[in-house]
């Protein structure tokens, strides 16, 4: 699968196409097939996304899931600080990062 | 220390008003992104991993206590309650957003601090010796010249678009502190025939293609250094590559042209640069250097340590080095804590680190290379309420250059040209070595870790040296041995084929055994390696 993920431009955060808006959530993630360029063309010029890139992916029983660790730590935040990546009371979110 | 002046300050608030607009106009969709970046990387405004990272310049780095704690109210404030100490003596925000950065520069800007040429091809944070003013060893404090070269280089219009970033350190002692050779223009104040004049090393770098900057003048005069400086960096500028930005340091042009040639090129454009005036008349250097002249200490102040606390006496012992005045000390901050990570800060201990400079410290605080803070003015007889301090906050780690002590870039938990993850590899090293006896039975063993080529976390330097590469999508650590940032300078050499996380702290300590089996008395790790070389503990390792 493929995904779309970017940057929001006043916070920063990460964030990933849904299919018909962007989320903070990679569960939230859509597979933008061939898609990808067209859409963000069009996200990025009305600025709901900044510097967005197609990564690659693939489907499992979590959700998406980028085939990248870059992309995986991006997601969930870094992993030397469990308490501020975006699941902080789930011990085994790093397990799905590495 | 420095105080800005009304130029100073009239430029700092113009910048700030400028970006100001400038984010204005990119939340309005007046600028695109493309537009912008340059902008904002020009007022050091990244782009990371995970949001937004200001970087923070901390000239030479120095600092009072006024400018701590804002440093400690942006991260309480705009970041998420902490900042990160940089290998360039700089500090970092991980979780800016971008519409509180004009706040946040008006906020420096208050302190006479900034973020101008924090990146960008330009001239960057000027860097110096941490103990300047305070070492035992120096010749001269070196940071009215490091505070003369950032007046000539903020904005200066030749420099501003440099083939490539360019970085200058200043010293003044035979000790280098400030890895002062792997600069690409490293400068030592030294004496000669009861005069003081500079020695101009050019050409060092670290990265992808690290290199140990040659001599290229043994004494430059001191009134000729800014036009010296004016005349290594406009050979560079006519001739270094544009076309390549991995050929584009200086460090390139001077291996492509030869030293020789690149030193008759600096010669003869220094003939010229000279007859332009740039040097200060020696009034406007005497305003710089006066500012870092300090209130006399006390000379007959108590030279005697109480050491009846065992855990003070091991932190004084490691932590505490000598100052050039009777009766006082210098004073190393460990941001090394066991299992935490190198060079972060929080919020509340960097404005306890404030309050003990405006107490013990004459006001003064200093961000050193190594990710580690200073106190450079401690009376000897106030340490022992400095280190129930700085214990209470999880900073009196006593392990200053020893093992633990590891310099180590954000890596790819942070950052976005990363390959791999640094910190939890500093982190399982620390843990592997916990044991404070073991640590200083190794002695004096520098441990650098950089998540990616760009070397950030001075990998070529270390005794040890670590290299996180991306193999096939899988983070790989290579390894190196028998490198120096120090006046030993050295590069360290790759031992052989890489290792994943748990198989980099297993090879360490197969190559601190080796060490340990191997050492003659007073050797330290890198005095071992280079008598024995690299078969042994090549041997150790691989089998």
């Amino acid at each position: 699968m493929k995904l779309l993920t970017g940057n929001d431009l006043k916070t920063g955060f990460v964030t990933w196409w849904t299919g018909a808006d962007w989320s903070l959530h990679i569960e939230d993630a859509a597979d933008v097939g061939e898609a990808g360029e067209a859409i963000l063309a069009v996200e990025e010029a009305a600025r709901r996304v900044n510097a967005p890139y197609i990564i690659a992916g693939e489907q499992t029983a979590d959700g998406p899931r980028p085939a990248h660790i870059k992309d995986r730590i991006r997601a969930l935040g870094p992993t030397v600080r469990p308490d501020l990546t975006l699941k902080p009371a789930d011990p085994a979110a790093g397990d799905w990062v590495i | 220390m420095y105080k800005y002046d009304e130029y100073d300050q009239q430029m700092v608030d113009a910048r700030v008003a400028e970006f100001a607009d400038q984010v204005k106009r990119r939340l309005a969709g007046e600028i695109t992104e493309d537009q912008f970046k340059p902008l904002r990387l020009m007022n050091g405004l990244y782009l990371q991993l995970h949001a937004y990272m200001l970087r923070v310049a901390v000239p030479y780095g120095t600092l009072d206590s006024r400018q701590m704690r804002m440093l400690a109210h942006i991260a309480r404030k705009y970041d998420r309650d902490y900042g990160h100490f940089t290998t360039r003596q700089n500090i970092q925000y991980n979780w800016i957003k971008l519409e509180d950065a004009p706040a946040i520069l008006a906020d420096l800007a208050s302190v006479e601090m900034h973020a101008i040429q924090t990146s960008g091809n330009c001239i960057r944070n000027i860097s110096s010796d941490q103990w300047a003013g305070a070492a035992a060893d120096e010749l001269t404090d070196p940071r009215p010249w490091a505070e003369l070269l950032r007046q000539w280089s903020s904005f200066h219009p030749e420099f501003s678009y440099l083939p490539r970033k360019f970085k200058i350190a200043v010293i003044a002692a035979e000790e280098d502190r400030a890895a002062m050779r792997l600069h690409d223009i490293g400068i030592q104040i030294v004496e000669k025939d009861g005069g003081h004049g500079a020695a101009f090393y050019v050409g060092g770098g670290m990265g992808r293609t690290p290199m140990i900057a040659p001599l290229i003048k043994d004494f430059v005069p001191l009134d000729d250094l800014l036009s010296y400086t004016e005349a290594c960096l406009r050979v560079y500028n006519r001739y270094g590559r544009r076309d390549n930005i991995y050929k584009a340091r200086i460090k390139i042009l001077i291996h492509e042209l030869g030293v020789d040639e690149y030193r008759r090129q600096v010669e003869d454009e220094f003939a010229h640069v000279k007859s332009l005036g740039i040097d200060p008349p020696k009034a406007e250097f005497d305003r710089i250097a006066a500012q870092f002249a300090m209130q006399p200490l006390d000379a007959s102040a108590p030279d005697v340590i109480d050491r009846t606390d065992p855990d003070f006496a091991v932190w004084v012992d490691q932590n505490v080095a000598a100052h050039k005045v009777s009766g006082h000390a210098i004073v190393n901050i460990s941001l090394k804590p066991l299992g935490g990570i190198p060079g972060d800060a929080s919020s509340a201990q960097i404005d306890l680190m404030a309050d003990l400079a405006e107490r013990y410290s004459h006001d003064e605080l200093r961000v050193t290379h190594a990710q580690n803070i200073v106190l450079p003015h401690v009376r000897k007889a106030d340490l022992f309420p400095i280190w129930q301090a700085l214990d209470a906050a999880d900073l009196a780690t006593p392990n200053l250059d020893l093992i633990s002590d590891i310099i180590a870039c954000p890596g790819l938990d942070y950052c976005s040209l990363a390959n791999a993850r640094s910190i939890p590899v500093a982190q399982k090293i620390a843990q592997r070595f916990a044991d404070p006896l073991r640590q200083r039975d190794l002695g004096e063993l520098k441990l650098k870790i950089s998540g990616c080529i760009n070397a950030c976390g001075h990998h070529h330097a270390g005794h040890i040296g670590i290299l996180g590469v991306d193999r096939k999508g899988t983070e790989n650590y290579q390894l190196l041995l028998g490198g120096s940032g120090a006046e030993d300078v050295s590069l360290g050499t790759i031992t052989g084929p890489g290792f994943d996380e748990d198989g980099i702290v297993d090879a360490i300590e197969r190559v601190t055994d080796k060490y340990l089996s191997e050492r003659t008395d007073g050797e330290r790790f890198v005095d071992t390696y280079r008598r024995v070389g690299m078969a042994p503990f090549k041997e150790a390792i691989y089998g």
